[in-house]
């Protein structure tokens, strides 16, 4: 087990060094870093001294190392367009974003396993021929669609639900600001988290359901309705629980991938997170946000790599066996 | 062929499996013509209009905010209604499918051209050849291509000219669509080579000395490649939505030729002032379309591969 | 009164060709602690008719005739909820692939106590002595220990064991094996079929055996029934089929296992192949591959004849020919 997880820890730090190396090319080759800092009145000597004290001329890996270094720290420059710490910007928007996708993958797990479940065990009922249909609308419409006709209907003519922004927060700490202990904060995530979670529920309730449909088709599922056990146990007992890797995986990569997709959100709805910030810097070629970026989603994407591969521990006994030995 | 041996083909055609699954698919055909009419009417689309939207010269502002015919306010002559400079939302459709459909195909084809040839590669050598390639796959997959499409998209934002960049904006985007999408095509082909690769008749090949690329090209192409192919069907829908996503974040298309997700982008701002009529089509076309091709490839994966997903 | 009582058992597939049938008029009977070995081609109906008896044919498959009872009860078309209750408690399966038959993600403990407190009245602790006493039972070493253990910490032959203990959790009075020897090798098939035989013996549980494997119906079974494209061709005591067999298939059947001490240069074997269900041919099933075919064979399905011994049952107009002539003879 501690072996497993160290092998884990170890790839995972290879991956994070491969996403740095293209972030650490972005940040120093696409553009010229000195001339995006400085003036157009600044003089060519200024400019060498800046560089040389920027440590632009030292050896590739000596500054690749800096910017690993930095970046551990959470440094990662200035921004061109803002002019403040890249550390700072990121930081502020962090806590919208976060909250936005906590409370999309609730709605997109809940959803899809029930949605799933469902069609996958009753699959000639009429609602589950109904949901499997709309399920492929659900696929069928972009994020960005969505959320422009949840903001015509809601926003617009029914003006029940706030079409933009966050409402009111709350600063919790010094770092963290919430809006899910308002009202208004509340009333303004709904709108933004239901496009968010919407694309992923079809995709959890697609792949639950097919698992289901081929583990109903195993030979011990067989067995099990041949020893006479209630299809409550079959089903959810015996079924559900074998679906559970799979499901697992691609549940793990959705919530992954929810973090990618607020960037539509956030620009449809305006929401103060770090798609946001983000789109902006692509437009405005604002690299040093990009590279934060880049670095931040794939740091997102190990940590859940990471919890997904010790829930296959606790789900199937035969990896837990190969780790003994 | 005579008659009868005519008559026989036909019988058999509309008797086989297929032909069957697809008549008895009501959703099918009707996705199927639907394509069709999109596609013949997007590249074909002087034919079904008289106007140029995209030719700035032809627009008259006093035609601006023209409601759809059935409106109060409507006219016949713009069935859809016109945008704020005036430019007729039907022909404006048409002409952003065209582009929409060019850059879903043309990427689909280059993450195909990127993903099958190294599919069939990993399979074959296997070894460090294989780890490698699908490595990078993996870590590849793990992001979504529309981020990895906004990052190259980016970074070519930054490295030239904006007014080169207006130029190279479209090959720009079907590179950042292709290459975000070719590890699942390069992982379907590798699993097929797998199979393929310890078949006798490879072995017979090897036995004659078939030189290795001849035995890829001639022998294991032609037996992965369907499965590959059913898959990029969805994926046309796919690099569509993503195309669409981008030019609607504003960094896909260029206003100057749009496409269907920057038509809704300009439209979505006169929303709020009541002019429903400038993002609704282009986002009704763009969702009609999307589900059309989705159900196709729906359908042809239950039909020819019910394992597929 | 047969354990287990099939009489005039058809099934069939509705397709969009239309139905076919693939069990046509079987009819069998199994006596308490009786093997009834099940013998066919793969696509005979074999199978098929173990899982209609168990009520778990896979739709759009239906049992469109005949009865099935057990123990008297005509359970054809029981309700789905009452023969659940039936499956398990009164009949036990046990199903080809001992690797794929068990849950791999629960311990053989919870799957067997599982089973137990479906059907039974019992405490946890008592279903746990019960479930370690059948492992014993079944010859599994140290089953206190093992009692925890996951399907893939055993062997094949281990697993079928298991396997077979859960098919007998609740003291069945039937059991169906459907081919419960095929996948295992050879000299762990011994030691199985030897459990199946104890078990009939001691515990008086009446076995219908679903095998291909002639060799293992010669080892186990009582009595055989030979099925053909879905309709039984013929039926006896398993001596007696095998020395002197009767229909031509059977003959086929027999002539195809090699002897110790033979000498051949080729193994003989049945010309052709079974036809397919939406393809049977008029009269006897057999006739393409027949090598003394009579008119007759051609036009009408020969009924099973049962006149020269109630044990023995064989249709083929052959042997009904050789009556009439032997009648006409006497005459």
């Amino acid at each position: 087990m501690i072996n497993f997880i160290l092998k884990r820890l170890l790839q995972s730090t290879v991956v994070m060094l491969f996403v740095a190396l293209i972030s650490f090319f972005l940040f120093n080759f696409v553009g010229d870093p000195i001339s995006n800092m400085v003036g157009q009145e600044t003089s060519t000597e200024d400019m060498e001294q800046l560089r040389e004290n920027l440590g632009l001329n030292d050896p590739f890996l000596v500054q690749f190392a800096r910017f690993v270094g930095n970046a551990v720290q959470g440094d990662f420059g200035i921004s061109y367009r803002l002019q403040r710490p890249v550390e700072e910007l990121v930081a502020e928007r962090m806590p919208a974003t976060l909250e936005l996708v906590f409370v999309s993958a609730l709605i997109a797990i809940g959803l899809g396993v029930a949605g799933g479940l469902f069609t996958g065990l009753r699959k000639n009922h009429w609602l589950a021929r109904l949901t499997l249909t709309s399920s492929l609308i659900g696929v069928s419409l972009p994020t960005f669609i969505i959320g422009i006709l949840l903001i015509y209907i809601f926003a617009v003519q029914l003006n029940w639900l706030p079409s933009f922004g966050r409402g009111e927060v709350v600063q919790i700490t010094d770092g963290w600001s919430t809006g899910l202990l308002t009202g208004s904060g509340w009333r303004a995530i709904i709108l933004p988290a239901i496009t968010l979670a919407l694309y992923q529920t079809t995709l959890i309730l697609r792949i639950i359901r097919s698992e289901m449909l081929e583990v109903m088709r195993t030979d011990f599922i067989k067995f099990a309705k041949a020893r006479g056990l209630k299809s409550r146990d079959i089903n959810y007992g015996h079924a559900l629980k074998n679906t559970l890797i799979p499901v697992i995986t691609v549940t793990g990569l959705q919530i992954g991938s929810l973090i990618a997709f607020s960037i539509i959100t956030e620009t449809v709805f305006q929401w103060p997170g770090m798609g946001n910030l983000f789109i902006q810097a692509v437009q405005f070629a604002d690299v040093p946000v990009m590279s934060a970026y880049l670095v931040l989603v794939a740091l997102f994407f190990v940590v859940i790599n990471l919890i997904v591969d010790l829930l296959y521990f606790v789900v199937d006994p035969r990896l837990r066996a190969d780790l003994v030995h | 062929m005579t008659k009868a041996g005519l008559i026989k083909f036909r019988n058999d055609f509309l008797d086989h499996d297929i032909t069957y699954s697809f008549l008895h698919s009501p959703a099918t055909i009707i996705a199927a013509l639907v394509t069709l009419v999109m596609f013949v009417m997007a590249f074909g689309a002087p034919l079904f209009t008289s106007y140029t939207p995209f030719d700035p010269g032809s627009l008259n502002l006093m035609d601006a905010f023209i409601p759809p015919a059935w409106e109060d306010g409507g006219t016949a002559l713009h069935v859809m209604g016109t945008d704020g400079q005036g430019r007729d939302i039907f022909a404006a459709i048409l002409y952003g499918t065209q582009v929409s459909l060019t850059v879903g195909l043309l990427s689909v084809l280059l993450s195909i051209g990127i993903g099958i040839p190294l599919g069939i590669i990993a399979g074959y050598s296997g070894g460090w050849v294989d780890t490698v390639i699908m490595r990078i796959a993996d870590i590849q997959l793990t992001i979504p291509p529309i981020l990895i499409a906004l990052m190259i998209d980016g970074i070519t934002r930054t490295s030239i000219s904006r007014d080169l960049h207006e130029v190279v904006a479209i090959p720009v985007l079907v590179a950042s669509i292709g290459i975000a999408s070719w590890p699942q095509y390069a992982r379907i082909t590798r699993s097929g080579t797998l199979v393929e690769r310890n078949k006798d008749y490879i072995a017979a090949a090897k036995l004659i000395r078939t030189p290795v690329p001849l035995i890829l090209l001639r022998h294991i192409l032609p037996n992965v490649i369907g499965p590959t192919l059913i898959v990029a069907t969805i994926g046309v829908a796919v690099a569509i939505i993503i195309e669409a996503t981008l030019s609607f974040l504003g960094v896909g298309v260029p206003p100057t030729t749009p496409s269907l997700g920057t038509l809704i982008r300009i439209g979505n701002s006169f929303l709020f002032s009541g002019e429903w009529w400038i993002t609704f089509f282009p986002a009704l076309t763009l969702v009609i379309l999307v589900l059309s091709v989705n159900l196709i490839g729906d359908w042809l994966r239950d039909t020819f591969n019910p394992k597929l997903r | 009164m047969a354990v287990l009582d099939i009489s005039d058992l058809s099934i069939e597939f509705p397709t969009r060709r239309g139905i076919l049938s693939a069990v046509e008029g079987l009819s069998l009977s199994i006596e308490a602690g009786e093997i009834l070995g099940v013998v066919g081609e793969s696509g005979a109906g074999k199978s098929l008719t173990g899982n209609a008896v168990v009520g778990l044919l896979e739709p759009p498959g239906r049992v469109s005739g005949g009865t099935i009872r057990l123990n008297g009860e005509d359970i054809t078309h029981l309700s789905e909820n009452a023969m659940r209750r039936v499956r398990g408690a009164q009949i036990g399966v046990i199903f080809q692939d001992p690797l794929t038959s068990l849950d791999p993600l629960y311990t053989i403990g919870r799957q067997l106590t599982q089973t137990i407190l479906t059907h039974q009245k019992l405490s946890a602790a008592g279903a746990r002595d019960k479930a370690i006493q059948l492992l014993s039972e079944v010859g599994i070493p140290a089953p206190e220990r093992r009692f925890d253990a996951y399907p893939h910490e055993f062997s094949g032959g281990m697993r079928q064991r298991v396997v077979i203990a859960l098919a007998l959790c609740c003291d069945p009075c039937l059991i169906i094996a459907d081919e419960p020897t095929t996948a295992l090798d050879v000299s762990v098939q011994a030691q199985i079929i030897d459990l199946l035989k104890k078990l009939a013996r001691e515990k008086g549980v009446a076995t219908m055996l679903v095998t291909h494997d002639m060799g293992v119906i010669a080892e186990t079974a009582d009595r055989v029934a030979v099925i053909y494209s879905g309709r039984l061709v013929e039926m006896g005591k398993v001596r007696d089929v095998i020395d002197t067999p009767r229909h031509p298939y059977t003959r086929g059947l027999m002539d195809s296992i090699p002897q110790i001490g033979q000498n051949l240069r080729t193994l003989p074997n049945i010309e052709g192949a079974m036809p397919r269900l939406n393809a049977r041919p008029e009269g006897c099933a057999f006739n393409p591959r027949c090598t003394q075919t009579l008119d007759r064979c051609f036009r009408h399905v020969p009924p099973l004849d049962t006149t020269a011994d109630e044990q023995r049952q064989v249709a083929c107009w052959l042997l009904t020919e050789q009556e009439n002539r032997k009648e006409t003879a006497y005459a």
